[in-house]
């Protein structure tokens, strides 16, 4: 059993967002990075799991960036994983990292594809599916439950208005969200582990991104909060009804 | 040179989001002079010639049993070909789990530019520039697609569904529907609850509720607005409410008319996944609570007291 887990950076989920040259780059001035937590929490940790029901299972973690993203792929080995793939570009756009992606794993013929549900930063939840595409794979999105017996996946994903059970032969591409894995921190051996654990570099192949990001913006400030006395919320009512009009 | 709408159905019904999204098309349309369409797979129960009230002029519909039930791989096979045929150059889904499901294959399989999470119309000025949600709703990236086809992927409640006179046109399609590789064991549906992700309305409680037991005044005040309920993270994470429930950077990010917040800090993680809520209301009994910096009407008080209060004044209301 071979697992490719692919790992994003992200911006921390407290960090400060705000925008340089002129709108156009996100500001990492005192931005501190993290693993996506949707792939770490969700996606790499069911990796992990599986790996401990069967030891024979191999993990690789991909992550398309530049080098200095070196330091996140290593907090992500010391979770778990055998070695880390780096495709050595700065990521253009979603399609442009599924193809990096896909084209690794071409290469390497794996069982199964884990991503966490979408990335914290651009909201996209696209990498999972391209991939799949790209492999011409089935591909399973948004995982509360992930099975393994044999070569036969059983799946409980979440679908509009609720939640479907699916069973697929692997190879398989599946996005995870909370419910596949319980969540946890690496301990000392994983972190003194993960410096010696390979890290390979690979060269990007030549794609063509089909978007591209023009411009950011911040929402308007909000005006300010309206407070209504404790002792009178039927006023709370008059207001939404009458004022902000959405009851 | 037309838009396609996906027409979204889920147990042979045709989902809010989707009037959102055949709206959204039909303008597009208008906008560059052309014409929208709608495709529906799978068994409908609901009148599809009544979408020409969002605008749509023909509805492709592949009634075909073997397309009930989503599959992207299928759906997308599916989709491809009728992109092709129709000649359509810009396709719009909601952004929804299926629209995620199958958006991003159908970008691979057509090499089409897509856009996940658009909150506005595309700009057309100068390219094709569609403003989206990024950060987690902190702020907006406006992002140019570059490819001939064009995918856009709707967010929920971020565009009127306004009606109009109009009947559209219905054409049976035929295509190839190929095998799944995916075998549905069991859906689960959840009924008699309004689905968060579009809600209009959502009533939300945390950790100041004490306990599961408690969660009564939420689910009344929800049922006496016709809202959807959720929590904050250590909510579901300590199991008092389900998983699905939980809003916020990591759970699900909505953005409805109205968000109360009942007993929640206002967590800036929490924040994330609600501020593009158009109205915050906050009630907690902690005035510091960060919330009420976020916040367009708050009560600094004990929920317990208030929120049964709030509920009998919507009944009054509502009548």
């Amino acid at each position: 059993m071979k697992i490719l887990v692919c790992i994003s950076k992200t911006p921390d989920t407290t960090a400060k967002i705000a925008f340089t040259d002129n709108s156009t780059k996100f500001d990492e001035n005192g931005v501190q990075f993290i693993l996506n937590p949707y792939d770490e929490w969700y996606a790499l940790v069911r990796a992990i799991e599986l790996k401990e029901k069967d030891p024979s299972t191999i993990i690789h973690l991909i992550h398309v960036g530049p080098a200095e993203n070196d330091a996140i792929i290593r907090k992500a080995l010391a979770l778990g994983g055998d070695e880390a793939i780096r495709v050595n570009t700065t990521p253009a756009d979603d399609y442009s990292v599924a193809a990096q992606i896909a084209a690794v794993a071409k290469e390497n013929q794996y069982d199964l594809i884990f991503t966490g549900k979408e990335t914290i930063d651009y909201n996209g939840a696209s990498i999972g599916g391209m991939v799949a595409e790209l492999l011409g794979m089935p591909y399973i999105s948004f995982a509360t439950k992930f099975e393994l017996a044999g070569t036969t996946a059983t799946v409980i994903r979440e679908i509009e208005g609720g939640a479907e059970t699916d069973e697929v032969a692997l190879p398989l591409v599946v996005s995870c969200q909370a419910g596949v894995a319980e969540q946890r921190i690496p301990n000392m051996r994983g972190i003194m582990g993960a410096r010696t654990k390979p890290l390979k570099v690979t060269e990007p192949i030549n794609i063509e991104p089909l978007t591209s990001v023009k411009s950011f913006e911040l929402p308007a400030p909000k005006q300010g909060v309206k407070m209504v006395p404790a002792d009178t919320p039927e006023e709370l009512v008059r207001l939404l009804h009458e004022e902000a009009k959405v009851i | 040179m037309s838009v396609l709408v996906f027409i979204d159905q889920s147990e042979g019904h045709i989902k809010k989001s989707s009037f959102e999204a055949a709206a959204y098309g039909a303008k597009i349309a208008e906008q560059s002079g052309t014409t929208a369409n709608g495709i529906v797979l799978g068994k409908v129960n609901d009148d599809l010639a009544a979408l020409g009230k969002y605008g749509l002029k023909t509805i492709y519909h592949a009634d075909d049993d073997k397309l009930n039930q989503l599959d992207d791989e299928v759906y997308t096979a599916v989709l491809a070909g009728v992109v092709k045929s129709s000649g359509s150059n810009v396709v719009v889904f909601s952004n929804n789990f299926n629209g995620k499901a199958v958006a991003p294959r159908l970008s691979a399989r057509l090499q089409a530019g897509l856009v996940a999470g658009a909150v506005a119309l595309p700009d057309i000025t100068n390219g094709f520039v569609v403003k989206k949600s990024v950060f987690s709703g902190k702020a907006f990236a406006n992002i140019e697609i570059k490819t001939d086809i064009k995918i856009i992927s709707l967010n929920a409640n971020a565009y009127k569904a306004e009606t109009r006179e109009g009947i559209a046109a219905i054409e049976k399609i035929t295509p190839e529907v190929p095998v799944r590789k995916v075998t549905v064991k069991g859906v689960e549906v959840l009924k008699g609850e309004v689905p968060l992700a579009e809600a209009e309305i959502v009533v939300s409680g945390g950790r100041g509720l004490k306990g599961p037991e408690n969660w009564g005044i939420v689910t009344d005040l929800a049922q006496a607005l016709g809202a959807a309920t959720a929590c904050s993270r250590p909510v579901s994470d300590s199991g008092w409410r389900p998983h699905h429930e939980h809003v916020g950077q990591t759970g699900l990010a909505v953005a409805p008319n109205l968000y109360i917040a009942i007993g929640i800090s206002g967590a800036i993680q929490h924040l994330a996944g609600v501020n593009r809520s158009k109205v915050i209301v906050v009630i907690n009994k902690d005035p510091e609570a960060p919330f009420f910096k976020a916040a367009d009407y708050g009560i600094i008080g004990d929920a317990f007291e208030v929120v049964p209060k709030i509920t009998e004044a919507v009944k009054k209301l509502k009548g």
